[in-house]
């Protein structure tokens, strides 16, 4: 096994293993930091498909913005929900989330099956086309963007303008909704 | 090379653990963070085909918009749970049972 493997493997487990910390810590705060590791390792995972510039913007948008809204939404609206942290519930599912559990279990039979049942490889364009490592993708993606993506780009442009806006009007103070 | 199934596996499970954190969790707030988890999944799937596309970056430029997107959506969606806190004082989703008038 080859270190690129090694490092691919473990970076899975990371991801793997912080989601499922996320979903069942009971602390929600370390929750949230969690989930951060996460998407850290997230964006280890696409290096390995050759998207550097999308390593790059998971890592800037997600830990640069997100983390921060989350966090501050979090602390302005929990109170009794860190207060009543310190019930010892510690079983690892209970009742409640029982439907969730295994709603979630059997798609992921359902996901697993059809994934290993499949034959990615017999694709045409699996075996051609492919990165070699040290391609320069920015370039190629910035070329992309303004060519043949200029509308998708301008649509997305304007719907994140619209979408900024409209949470600062609904978050502002002193104001019924 | 890693082969593209193995990260096809990884997107599956993380999907599936956003799956149960959207539904059975009793916070807004880790609802969307389970959502959050669902588009990632997405955008590795995306990202891991899109390593075979070396002419048009198909794949990449997705999601790149998909990452921008979900990041206008946690600003609404904070937005909507800071307002939904200030009204009922919980961001429990089963607690919220009336519309307002």
């Amino acid at each position: 096994m080859r270190v690129e493997q090694i490092i691919f493997y473990a970076l899975a487990a990371m991801v793997l293993g912080s989601a499922l910390l996320v979903v069942t810590i009971r602390n929600l705060v370390r929750s949230i930091f969690l989930f951060f590791v996460a998407l850290i390792s997230l964006s280890g995972l696409y290096i390995f498909a050759s998207a550097d510039f999308i390593a790059i913007a998971q890592i800037v948008i997600y830990v640069g913005g997100v983390l921060v809204l989350m966090l501050f939404a979090f602390l302005l609206s929990n109170k009794e929900l860190l207060n009543n942290l310190s019930r010892p519930v510690n079983r690892l599912i209970n009742i409640s989330s029982l439907p969730g559990f295994l709603l979630a279990s059997a798609f992921l039979f359902v996901l697993i099956s059809a994934i290993l049942n499949t034959e990615i490889s017999w694709l045409g364009y699996v075996q051609q086309n492919h990165f070699q490592p040290g391609d320069n993708t920015v370039h190629n993606i910035g070329i992309s963007i303004m060519t043949r993506y200029l509308l998708p780009f301008e649509a997305v442009s304007m719907f994140l303008m619209m979408a900024l806006i409209g949470a600062a009007h609904l978050a502002r103070k002193g104001q019924k909704i | 090379m890693i082969p593209v199934t193995h990260f096809m596996i990884i997107s599956a499970i993380l999907f599936c653990i956003g799956l149960y954190a959207a539904i059975s969790k009793r916070n807004a707030i880790m609802v969307l963070i389970g959502i959050e988890f669902m588009i990632n999944a997405a955008i590795l799937n995306f990202v891991a085909f899109g390593a075979y596309d070396k002419e048009v970056n198909g794949g990449q430029i997705v999601a790149l918009f998909a990452i921008v997107l979900a990041a206008a959506g946690v600003a609404v969606a904070l937005a909507i749970i800071l307002n939904v806190y200030k009204y009922y004082k919980t961001i429990d989703p089963d607690k919220i049972h009336n519309l307002r008038d």
